[in-house]
Parts: structure tokens; sequence; C-alpha cells
């Protein structure tokens, strides 16, 4: 049986790809399996775990939940994206580097986006701030401790502060 | 798993969207997906068409006016939530919107599509029943506004027909001399509410002149009682008219109201608690949720405490 398959157009981390896919095909597929972009991860495939998070137009949301389909009039961010332009770390995952914020690394993809997204809403956050960003991405392996001091740290570095001690800063400046 | 094989459109327009919808009865609605897509993954559903409504123009507003908030078919949870206008002009949703899943879900979730989705275990139906408000629904026939009161058919089952969408709700403000309160007890942040209660506590002077209660996840559907009578009762009966014009709520008033409000309500057994666990739980939160709207009243009122 041939299935129906869709003419779309995905922008990802700035470039745009052409793909054929069937209207069921998850985004967090189409990334990965028609994009090989397999940075972003697939844990639940229902919306709870946040491995397979990325930005759309610069919000986090779950590519397990959204469609190829639906995504062409929206621009998407993936981890590959969050490195800067000379291809060395961006900030958080510079501070996940230096915090140990991950073990397995399962988990990391979706806690970087996130991350990447919730500082530029909230550039100075407190530890319960760190925490609330985090709420909805679950991790087996690190017992989030050193998720939260990397995202202070995180903070901290796009700042271009050089606080020597991860997760010590002051609020301010 | 995967979803099963459908068709997809996405239409530019209302109508266009409308004619995709009424020409395959297997067709549904897809908003923020953030309900829908999961039920795909696990084929607890299978439509044969998705018509994509979020290319659709004009829908995604978040307005205040005279009769409260009016929130469009593609204004994302997290917009809504952002609102200090919805806040100014009805707290409760900005209280209960907060307790909805996590930023994630709500950056692409909507409160339409909440309302419409009819869980009676989120929030947002039982607050738009709790304010008496109302959805506006369109088809390719014409339009019709469905008050709250009239959505819930059952568990996840709306009273819109297959071929209408909803269009905008509408939350109506908060009155004067009211307060609100909402209160859940989850597993987790951001889980679904084992219990879920939201008061509106209206007082005139020293007096509750009203109280109604809305409960989430302890009956088949969204459910609102009305409580007056249990408060109101309760205050008379005080002995002094020291004691009556005193503002806070008496322990026996809120059991009365929360044995009064069980009446309605059918807890059911789970996985994640038991009947008594959530009558319990039913027992306590009307009393911290009444206790917390009086109070709400009274700050904002300027009550003589
Ligand atoms: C991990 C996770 C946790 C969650 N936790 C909670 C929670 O604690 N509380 C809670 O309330 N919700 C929770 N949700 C659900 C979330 O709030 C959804 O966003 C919401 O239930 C549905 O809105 P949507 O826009 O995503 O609708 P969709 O998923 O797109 O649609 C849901 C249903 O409504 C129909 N529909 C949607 N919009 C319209 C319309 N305009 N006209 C006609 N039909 C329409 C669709 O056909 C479908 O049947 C959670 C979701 C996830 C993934
Ligand atoms: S794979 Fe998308 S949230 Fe788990
Ligand atoms: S590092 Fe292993 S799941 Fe988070």
């Amino acid at each position: 049986m041939s299935e129906e398959l869709y003419d779309v157009r995905l922008t990802v981390n700035g470039v745009a790809h052409d793909v054929r896919v069937p209207a069921r095909r998850l985004l967090s597929d189409a990334l990965r399996h028609d994009l090989g972009l397999t940075g972003t991860h697939v844990g639940c495939e229902h919306g709870v775990c946040g491995a397979c998070t990325v930005l759309v137009d610069g919000r986090p949301a779950r590519s397990c939940l959204m469609f190829a389909v639906s995504a062409v009039d929206s621009s998407i961010t993936t981890v590959e994206g969050l490195t800067r332009d000379d291809g060395t770390l961006g900030p958080v995952q510079q501070a996940f580097a230096e915090c140990h914020g991950l073990q397995c690394g399962f988990c990391t993809p979706g806690f970087l986006t996130t991350i990447t997204a919730g500082l530029a809403d909230h550039p100075s956050p407190t530890e319960d701030d760190a925490r609330e960003m985090v709420a909805g991405n679950l991790c087996r392996c690190t017992g989030y401790t050193n998720i939260v001091k990397s995202v202070l740290r995180a903070a901290a570095l796009r700042d271009g502060r050089r606080t020597p001690s991860p997760g010590t800063e002051e609020s301010e400046t | 798993m995967k979803p099963a094989p459908f068709s997809f459109v996405r239409p530019q327009g209302l109508q266009h969207a409308l004619e995709a919808l009424a020409a395959d009865p297997g067709a549904k609605v897809l908003a923020g997906g953030q309900s829908l897509v999961p039920l795909l993954s696990m084929r607890l559903a299978a439509p044969s068409t998705l018509v994509d409504i979020n290319a659709l123009p004009d829908l995604d507003h978040v307005r205040v006016d005279d009769s409260g908030v009016r929130v469009g078919a593609l204004a994302r949870q997290a917009d809504v939530l952002g609102s200090d206008d919805v806040r100014r002009v009805q707290p409760l949703l900005s209280l209960a919107l907060s307790q909805v899943a996590h930023a994630t879900i709500r950056n692409r979730g909507t409160v339409v599509g909440s309302l419409v989705h009819a869980d009676a275990a989120a929030e947002l139906p039982m607050v738009l029943t709790l304010l008496g408000g109302s959805v506006s629904v369109a088809s390719a026939t014409g339009t019709r506004t469905i008050p709250a009161a009239e959505l819930y058919a059952g568990p996840l089952e709306s009273t819109l027909h297959h071929d209408e969408i909803a269009v905008e709700a509408l939350f109506p403000g908060l009155g004067p001399g009211e307060g609100v309160a909402f209160e859940e007890v989850s597993r987790r942040h951001g889980d679904y509410a084992l219990c879920g209660v939201a008061a509106v506590v209206r007082v005139e002077g020293a007096h509750v002149a009203e109280a109604r209660v809305g409960y989430m996840s302890v009956a088949d559907v969204p459910t609102v009682v009305d409580l007056t009578t249990a408060l109101v009762e309760e205050v008379a009966q005080r002995p002094s008219r020291r004691a009556r014009n005193q503002g806070e709520l008496s322990d026996q008033a809120v059991s009365a109201a929360a044995e009064l409000a069980l009446q309605h309500l059918d807890p059911a057994d789970d996985l994640h608690a038991s009947s008594a666990y959530r009558a319990q739980l039913v027992r306590v939160l009307t009393a911290h949720a009444l206790r917390a709207a009086h109070d709400d009243a009274v700050v904002r009122g300027g009550a003589p405490g």
C-alpha cells in the first residue's frame, strides 16, 4: 500500500531542507531520519520526557508532538544549532561540560535547547528559576543538581562573566 | 509507536478549513497537538484526515473587554498565562494555567484546544464551567455559542459537532466583591492533578453572599457545586454578632461545605490514587480554596476583617 507523500520545506538551524514525507512523520523523526540530525533524541514519544525538545521560532517545543508537515512556516533550532559560528560550544553546552551536567547524555539535547530559550527570557536566573526552567525535562542519571548548576553557569557564560566556581554566582553581575 | 496514516490539510482560511472538516466524517482538527498527537501515536485515535488550523489568520488573539477575557483558538496557553491584562480581569484563569503541564507544553498547547478536548482532569474546562463562560464555534453552515454548562457531555466528549471548529472562548471577568483561588494536588509538578479545586467567593460587607466551587479529576465531567448555603447557614448560627462578623470561615463551615460538595462528586479509584484518598483531597482542598478565595475577596474589596 503506498502512502500519500507531502513535499515539505523545513528550515532547521537556518538551512532550508526539502523533504518528501508522509503526513504522519513526526518532526522528531523527520529531523533524525530524513535530515540525519540525530542530536535530537526520542524517549517517550508522547511529550513527557523532553529529550526531543527543539526550538520552534525560538520557543521550546516537543518535536515528537509536531508533524513535519505542520512545521512548514516555522524556523526550527536543534541541538546542532546551538554551537557558535566558529564551531565551538555555545554557552549552555560549555556550562554542561564544565559542571558535569550530563552522564549518559540521552536527555541532554532537550535540556540544552530548553535552557537556551529559558536564559533568553530570564538571563539572570536564581536557583529556583533554574529548577523551574528544567522542570519539564526528565534525566535518569544526574539527579539534576549538576544540571541546575549548569543553568547558572551558562547564565554567567552568556554574560561574559568568568566566575571560576560553577553554581555559586551572585544574582548581580 | 507511530500514528496510523492520515491525509493532511493546512488551510489558510477558516471557510476552507470548515469545508475540509465537513467533507470527511473521519477528519479531526489539529491545534497545538499536545493532546491529539500522543493519542495518535498511541493509536487511541486514527482520524482519516487532519485539518491543521495553525495557519488560519486572526485566531491568536487574547483580548479583555467588559465581558471578560476572549481567547482565540490559536492563542497558546503560554501567551494567555503571560498576559497581565488576563491576570487583572480574571486572575483565576492565570492561576489555573500555571498548573497546566509544563512551560514547553504550554508553548504549543492552546486554551481552546484544552477546553474542547474535554478532559475532566484538565484545569481549563473546570474553570470555564465555574466562571460560566462559553465557547463560540463555527461550521460551514453558521456559528453558535455553547455555554460551558452545555459543553461537556462525558469523559473526553464535548458537545461540538464533528464539522465545527471552536474559534473563541470567553472567560467572564472577576465581579465586584469576588475573590478566587485554585488548589490542586498532583503526583509531580506539571502532572495532571489527582484532585483540583477552584473557588469563587463573593462577599458583601463581612458576609459571604455566594460561594461556588469547581472540581476536576473527581467526576466524569468538570463539576461545579454551589456551596453558599453551607457557609451562610453556619455563619448565621454563630452565637454572637461579633463572631458572625468575623472575617474568617470556621472549620465547621468549610467541612460542611466539603461534605455537601462530595454529594455531587464521584471520586474514582485508579493507578494513581484510591477513591478514599481523592475524597480526602476534596475535603482538604475545598477548605483551602474556600478560605483563600474568601481572603482574596476581602483583600480585593478592602472589606472589614
Ligand atoms: C506531558 C503533558 C502534560 C500535560 N499536562 C496537562 C495538565 O496538567 N493539564 C491539562 O489540562 N492539560 C495537560 N496537557 C494537555 C495540554 O494542555 C493540551 O495542550 C491541551 O489539552 C489540548 O490543546 P491543544 O491545542 O494541544 O489541542 P490538540 O491536541 O491539537 O487537540 C485536542 C483535541 O481537541 C480538538 N480541537 C483542538 N482545537 C480545536 C478547535 N479549535 N476546534 C475544534 N476542535 C479542536 C482536536 O481535534 C483534538 O480532539 C498535557 C500534555 C502533555 C503532552
Ligand atoms: S520523546 Fe518527545 S517528549 Fe519524550
Ligand atoms: S544524563 Fe542520562 S538521562 Fe540525563
